[in-house]
């Protein structure tokens, strides 16, 4: 039987499948899971992803959603084009 | 052995010094985290791996350490992203043409395959970059880059299986001497150590201070970007320029975005928040090297800690009796980490080693000797 693999994070093609794999290893801080997989470092920042790794937390740990950290948000909040932060153009 | 070795720090040498020292047939050995494996240094480095060092120990170091990159996923059986796309260093006035021939004869008489190139060739290479101002460049082929969340992973993996006690989220709060032996206190309990050994990174001279030993490490922040994708094979060495603001970028193997920095430092701090001020250095100088990332958003930008001593070359020996440091790479530990480990290893284990430690003595500061400055990027 092949399944189509349910991708969590689009931006870098990470599927559930790797997620369930680092979690059954026992891996389940997100800042690790994020680190080892790239989920949330994508162009959208995780505002998809994170949200969905989360719940998978929650459901396989048995944790209460609260006690899953989000991970730390770094300037820059949104992706930036060079030429912006170089003075030589402006944001639209 | 049957000594308790307890190590502080689960990063790349702590977690690469364990390997090396359970595969030389330590028995009793544990690394403490005070986080998650990774955390410090070596999840937020550059990823650059280079033998273009200006004198002949690093450089020494750097080659028998490329020997082992090139064997390190068979050996870990885990994937590491290593390749070797080389570096360029980028030369833009006489002097630094000059000094960069003197390094590259003193590496082709240790058998490193680099070589002065020109700015057209250089262009062949890294079709982007802008050539303008460029005089020259200083290219090896064989250094290169690797991934380090799989490679630390992949150190992790190896280790526990050889027995290896990692306990992370245990941060080392107090080192007590009772009865003869160190006692090592985390939140999680007490480890009793024979042997301990200082692997905290930026963080050294805290432990140092535990041990009542002085200390020549300083946290210094050093931030780094990633952009957001791109087509691969665009920048495949790391690309290096001392005039433009020490930046060095190169595109990253799993998605092609670039990664890179600039050298804007500060410091000595604990502080990790990355600064506007730096994605502006960054973009400027980045820019100017390649133009089209004009139109390439940074979608992450971070700070961690190049752990930095007076001379920028590591300490890496026995500070006190049963008291050993491997620290203060002043950021290029990662490269590094292969020889640096085995060598500190094959110390302990089988008291003695054919690497030349001597040359990163962590005692040479208080005797007054420093070493020549290792070449460093960011
Ligand atoms: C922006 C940047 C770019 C870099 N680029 C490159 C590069 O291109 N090439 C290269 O070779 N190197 C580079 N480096 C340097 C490289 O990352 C480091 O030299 C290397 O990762 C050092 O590894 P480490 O294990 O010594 O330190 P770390 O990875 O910092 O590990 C030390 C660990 O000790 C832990 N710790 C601290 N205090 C305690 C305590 N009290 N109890 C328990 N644990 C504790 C920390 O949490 C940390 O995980 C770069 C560094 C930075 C910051
Ligand atoms: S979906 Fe994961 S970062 Fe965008």
């Amino acid at each position: 039987m092949s399944e189509e693999p349910v991708i969590i994070c689009r931006c870098n093609d990470v599927t559930e499948e790797e997620i369930v794999a680092l979690i059954e290893e026992g891996i389940t801080d997100i800042e690790v899971i994020k680190r080892l997989t790239r989920i949330g470092m994508g162009p959208c920042q995780g505002r998809t992803c994170i949200p969905l790794v989360q719940s998978i937390i929650a459901r396989r740990t048995g944790k209460p959603m609260e006690e899953i950290s989000s991970p730390t948000s770094r300037h820059p909040v949104k992706p930036v084009r060079m030429g912006v932060f170089a003075g030589e153009e402006v944001e639209e | 052995m049957k000594e308790r070795v307890v190590i502080v720090g689960g990063g790349i040498m702590g977690l690469a010094t364990a390997y090396h020292l359970a595969r030389l047939g330590a028995e009793n050995v544990t690394v403490l985290e005070r986080r998650f494996a990774g955390y410090g240094a070596t999840f937020r480095t550059g990823t650059g791996i280079r033998e273009s060092f200006g004198d002949e120990t690093n450089i020494w170091m750097m080659r028998e350490s490329i020997k082992m990159w090139k064997a390190l996923e068979e050996e870990l059986g885990h994937p590491t992203e290593y390749r070797q796309t080389g570096y360029m260093f980028l030369l833009h006035t006489e002097e630094e043409m000059e000094s960069f021939r003197r390094n590259v004869s003193l590496q082709n008489s240790l058998s490193v395959p680099s070589r002065i190139i020109s700015p057209e060739e250089a262009k062949e290479i890294v079709p982007p970059l802008n050539i303008e101002d460029v005089l020259g460049a200083a290219y090896n082929p064989e250094d290169g880059k690797a991934n380090p969340f799989l490679v630390l992973q992949g150190y992790k993996k190896a280790s526990l299986k050889m027995g290896v006690k990692i306990h992370e989220y245990s941060p080392v709060e107090g080192i007590v001497e009772r009865g003869g032996k160190r006692v090592v206190k985390t939140p999680r309990g007490e480890f009793e150590a024979d042997i301990l050994i200082n692997a905290a990174g930026g963080w050294s001279k805290l432990i140092d201070r535990m041990v009542a030993v002085p200390s020549h490490v300083e946290p210094y922040k050093h931030q780094a970007i990633k952009t957001e994708a791109l087509e691969r094979g665009q920048i495949n060495p790391m690309v290096v320029s001392f005039k433009h603001g020490g930046a060095y970028l190169t595109q990253d193997i799993a998605d092609g975005g670039v990664i890179g920095g600039v050298a804007l430092a500060e410091g000595p701090t604990f502080d990790m928040n990355p600064t506007l001020e730096y994605a502006i250095e960054v973009s400027r100088h980045f820019t100017w090297l390649i133009p089209a990332l004009k139109y390439v958003h940074i979608v992450r930008q971070w700070a961690g800690f190049y752990a930095t001593t007076p001379d920028k070359n590591p300490v890496i020996g026995e500070v006190a009796p049963g008291y050993y440091i491997i620290s203060g790479f002043s950021g290029h530990g990662f490269m590094m980490s292969p020889m640096a480990t085995k060598s500190l290893a094959e110390l302990i284990v089988e008291g003695g080693t054919s690497a030349p430690l001597d040359f990163y003595d962590p005692h040479r500061f208080e005797r007054g000797e420093f070493r020549e400055a290792a070449i460093q990027m960011g």
